[in-house]
């Protein structure tokens, strides 16, 4: 044998070894293949008769059914959303002469588009044609009894009554309750089999998505006999489920109504009204709002479109997630920082000219000729703004950003709404992070009167408030007073470690900004004794004025209405022991005083006419889901779709 | 120098190549398919829509793909063997590094037109790579430990990429593809019995790594009475659809399990189920004995062909495709635990048709150009 193997030796080698090795394969392959035929025998000759037993007791299905979902209330248990019977017309194709005519003969009875009926035929030819087709559901009463009457001469076409989530309220309580719809592709990913059943809605914003596991409840089930071919035959048992709980809001609906109302003069404004002690929020309302019911009933795309370019946001909650500079009404926070800090004390005065410098630049005061010698309580009265530019550089932007955050600024409050945002508190930190820069003392000047960086939501205004007026306790603003039975309201809240003779001098400002000669809301003063409140106003600037076109007679309320200044104020009464807080924002409102003070006072007074924190909430009697046992069970089973995607879960149990 | 002494059909003409098409493995092809078509039909209670039709079509879109592979010169194939794989494994990294940047767990590329699944796409692309490295290798080479260790990688990077994503089906069909095409080069056997034995060992150890769900999978598995109401369902369900339709079945759209929706996923996984309710013992060997004629009609192509490279690459992908039909049908008879891994050329599902019949088309290439002079390298 040659010492090295000729290549024609290695390829025969090689390709022998290839062959045996494939052989080997192939085996195992023939080997694997009788196994599987071996284990089929077996199933269907030895244990057939054990398996047919079985598989004819699988007759039995299991469908889900849909609970009703939670009420939501007021304090009151006015109905805030709740579920409507929603009649739909269904028809079974087989049952029909002809489908296509069958619908013609509807469409002459009810609304319905051919686009509908085309979209109907095509749905048809996918589908088994004895499943039912939802025709069309949100029949009015109208349709209902229309097509009732001519049901003898429309086989295969029937009434099927289901529930639609309403809200009665419509765009007074949108913001707050949201809306419902049908789960998309990420709402999946949650186990709950009760979003397979077709149709199903969960909540998609605001509190509806906040409390959606607890309004939506629990499954119930009905077994259904069917007969060899699917069809189903009878329901032999129903179990209705666990309708969702009802939630009962801190809200007070008439003063909610108003509130809205009120604020429905100005293009885009928002306000709150909380209680300063347990953080119960009686109204919120953002303007412009929607109607969330065209979000349950159907919605166009030209509605949609309409909702997004229509100025003013109305899907938007500005309350919660509408961020401004809080201009004066933060001056209250920084007299604070000065006062714990003990840079100044009550008597500390400073001379406002009109201005103050820090090195070449000027900083004006709003009021040209100067305030004179003023103190704090002063200062905050008249709204002095070099008082606060005297004292920004001593409390410094770190020192004012932890004084803010106290009072809730630049963070979640957990209020129970998906918009709600943070805002911003700027320090040297975040300003190296963001921008890269180093911090300028002119931009502490600023600051101190709430300008700036700063941002806030008319919610962080009211909670800042709040917290001031309550003695110093870390309130939190809340919307759910129960949840089921469950008590969820607080009524403890940590204290903030401030002194109360500190938060009496600021307190003492807030009084005199409205009940005393040159305060500047005198105007909106309340005189129904007993009811007075302390407030502030804020002018936050959209756009800087400048010295020359002050020179040239621009006036802020001349110029275009995206650039006027917002209208800031916020207010607190009863004055000797405060029990509400309240804030308002006003976009573009042009000035705090004029704007938004009254609009403020009107709300104050609404509410302590209301007085909703001396009646408590409770779980309204009758509030119960709809009755639904007089309801018959619905007549076919209504799958949507194809029966691929009806939910079953295992039926009968066979013994195993 | 030559050991084939002629190559008379390295350059053969449009014609004569269309002639050479294995028109048996063609038509067997057709007859699985057309059980896929008839079982969806069915699976939608007597309708084409909605899974028949479409899957006709990709059939048909399908089957002039394999032909125009199987036309194209085998050295094509041959010297691009590397290219392709270094793209799918591009692609691969490109699936990857995407779902980690926060686009969630995806297994594909969206071209627009078509979604692209690398790991399908790469089944076929370690085979074809591994043809080729092992295309002129001597039995002397494949001793040396040193030789192996490219090929080796050439498994096991993907199938790390795959497994991650994580999809253990399709990296374990990767895996065992890949060791099927070594052991046929001719690796020594040992390898297998350390790889088999290693991996025994090693079970605890994959066990604790394992994904919540994966587990429950196997507990299921191993006993699927412990939770009838729940995971055990799917298999015990599918279990009594074969076990109650006997030997001449319920009849073509009787099968009260697969309509009365007992039966889950009876379009795609648990399809043989529904096929054999219908028609019985025999409808069940008829198909298992297309499919071993399936396995038969490649093997003897790829025995038939004169270069290495023809002969792995056709035997590969034959033990690719039968072991998606083995362990498809062993899953939903209760044999295996419920992996998701579909019965090739029944199951609806577009991407897996479409990699199948340019497996097949690889394969009718390797018997067309059977006597082709492949360079040594």
């Amino acid at each position: 044998m040659a010492k090295k193997k000729s290549s024609f030796d290695r390829d025969k080698d090689r390709s022998l070894s290839f062959t045996r090795r494939a052989i080997v394969l192939g085996a195992l392959q023939a080997t694997a293949l009788t196994a599987l035929g071996a284990r089929l025998a077996w199933l269907q000759i030895v244990d057939g008769h054990r398996y047919k037993t079985m598989s004819e007791n699988n007759r039995i299905n299991v469908k889900l059914l849909a609970p009703s979902r939670g009420l939501i209330v007021d304090r009151y248990g006015v109905q805030i959303a709740v579920n409507n019977q929603n009649f739909r017309v269904m028809v079974i194709p087989e049952q029909t002469h002809n489908l296509e005519n069958a619908l013609l003969g509807l469409q002459k009875l009810i609304t319905l588009s051919d686009n509908q009926v085309q979209a109907l035929m095509k749905q048809a030819k996918k589908s088994p044609k004895f499943a039912p087709l939802v025709v069309r559901d949100n029949l009015t009463w109208d349709e209902v009894a229309t097509v009732e009457v001519n049901l003898p001469d429309l086989p295969g076409v029937s009434i099927d009554v289901g529930e639609i989530r309403s809200y009665p309220m419509d765009a007074a309580t949108a913001h707050l309750v949201g809306y419902v719809g049908a789960a998309n592709k990420g709402e999946l990913e949650d186990k709950d089999p009760l979003l397979k059943i077709p149709g199903f809605k969960v909540g998609k914003t605001a509190l509806e998505k906040i409390y959606d596991k607890e309004l939506r409840g629990k499954a119930g089930a009905a077994e259904i006999e069917v007969n060899v071919v699917g069809r189903e035959v009878r329901e032999l048992s129903r179990r209705p489920g666990e309708p969702g709980q009802d939630l009962v809001l801190t809200i007070d609906s008439e003063l909610q109504k108003y509130v809205q109302s009120r604020l429905s003069d100005s293009r885009s404004a928002s306000a709150v009204v909380m209680d300063v002690h347990t953080g119960g929020v009686y109204a919120m309302a953002s303007v412009p709002s929607f109607d969330p019911n065209i979000f349950t009933r159907g919605l166009t795309p030209e509605k949609w479109e309409e909702l997004l370019s229509t100025e003013g946001h109305p899907l938007n909650n500005k309350a919660v997630g509408g961020l401004y500079p809080p201009g004066s009404t933060f001056k209250m926070v920084t007299a604070m920082a000065a006062l714990e800090l003990g840079i100044i004390n009550e008597n500390t005065s400073f001379f406002c000219p009109g201005h103050f410098s820090l090195g070449d630049t000027k900083f004006h005061c709003w009021k040209a000729h100067g305030h004179g010698r003023v103190n704090v309580v002063q200062a905050l009265a008249q709204s002095c703004d070099t008082f606060f530019y005297n004292i920004a550089i001593d409390i410094g932007v770190d020192r004012l950003a932890e004084m803010s955050k106290r009072f809730g600024f630049g963070q979640i409050l957990g209020i129970e709404l998906t918009e709600e945002r943070a805002g911003l508190v700027p320090t040297r930190d975040w300003k190296r992070g963001a921008m890269n820069k180093p911090w300028y003392p002119g931009e502490s000047v600023v600051g101190s009167i709430g300008q700036g960086y700063i941002q806030t939501t008319p919610l962080q205004l009211a909670v800042m408030t709040a917290r001031l007026v309550n003695g110093g306790k870390e309130v939190k603003p809340r919307l759910a007073e129960y949840m089921g039975p469950t008590k969820r309201i607080q009524t403890v809240w940590p204290d903030l470690g401030l002194k109360a003779r500190n938060l009496d001098i600021v307190m003492r400002g807030m009084e005199n900004v409205v009940n005393q000669p040159g305060g500047t809301a005198l105007g909106s003063k309340i005189t129904i004794e007993g009811q007075e409140m302390g407030g502030k106003t804020g002018t936050a600037q959209v756009k800087r004025i400048t010295a020359d076109e002050r020179a040239r007679g621009v006036r802020n309320e001349t110029l275009p209405w995206h650039l006027r200044h917002h209208a800031l104020f916020v207010c607190y009464a009863p004055i000797h022991a405060p029990r509400y807080a309240c804030a308002v924002v006003v976009e573009h409102g042009v000035g705090g005083s004029s704007t938004a003070a009254p609009i403020g006072r009107d709300i104050m007074i609404m509410t302590q006419q209301r007085a909703p924190a001396l009646k408590d909430a409770h779980i309204p009697e009758g509030v119960a889901p709809i009755d639904k046992s007089n309801i018959p069970p619905r007549k076919p089973q209504v799958p949507e779709k194809i029966p691929d995607d009806d939910v079953i879960v295992p039926g009968k149990k066979t013994e195993l | 120098m030559s050991s084939f002494s002629f190559d008379v059909q390295s350059n053969m003409t449009f014609a004569q190549k269309f002639q050479q098409i294995s028109w048996g493995l063609v038509f067997l092809i057709c007859m699985v398919a057309s059980v896929g078509f008839l079982a969806l039909y069915s699976a939608a209670g007597g309708n084409l829509e909605p899974w028949a039709s479409k899957q006709m079509v990709r059939f048909g879109v399908g089957l002039v793909g394999m032909f125009i592979i199987a036309m194209i010169d085998i050295r094509l194939w041959h010297r691009f063997a590397y290219g392709i794989y270094a793209i799918g494994f591009i692609l691969l990294v490109i699936v990857e590094v995407m779902g980690k940047i926060g686009m969630g767990a995806q297994r594909w590329i969206d071209l627009g037109f078509i979604q692209l699944q690398p790991s399908e796409f790469m089944k076929i692309a370690v085979i074809m790579a591994l043809a080729r490295y092992f295309h002129a290798a001597t039995l002397e080479d494949m001793r040396r430990i040193f030789f192996l260790i490219p090929p080796a990688l050439i498994i096991l990077a993907p199938v790390g990429l795959v497994m991650v994503q994580p999809d253990l089906g399709t990296g374990g069909m990767i895996l065992m593809g890949g060791a099927a095409v070594v052991f046929l080069a001719g690796a020594p056997v040992w390898i297998f019995i350390t790889g088999i034995v290693g991996g025994i060992a090693s079970l605890p150890v994959a066990w604790m790594v394992l994904h919540e769900y994966q587990r429950e999978r196997v507990r299921t598995f191993l006993n699927p009475e412990h939770d009838p109401m729940g995971a055990g369902y799917h298999i015990i369900q599918s279990k009594i659809a074969l076990g109650s339709a006997g030997i001449e079945g319920k009849g073509f759209l009787k099968g009260s399990q697969a309509h009365l929706n007992f039966l889950p996923e009876k379009q795609t996984d648990f399809i043989f189920t529904l096929w054999a309710e219908e028609w019985g013992l025999m409808g069940g060997v008829f198909l298992l004995a297309l499919m071993a004629l399936i396995f038969a009609y490649c093997g003897w192509i790829s025995l038939r062909c004169r270069h290495g490279f023809g002969r792995l690459l056709a035997f590969g992908l034959m033990v690719n495709f039968s072991l998606y039909a083995l362990i498809n049908i062993a899953m939903v008879m209760g044999l295996l635990p419920v992996v998701g891994i579909p019965l090739p050329l029944i199951s609806y599902g577009g991407t897996a048709m479409l990699s199948l019949l340019t497996g097949f088309g690889l394969i009718m290439s390797c018997n067309i150009h059977r006597d082709s002079k492949l360079p040594r390298m």
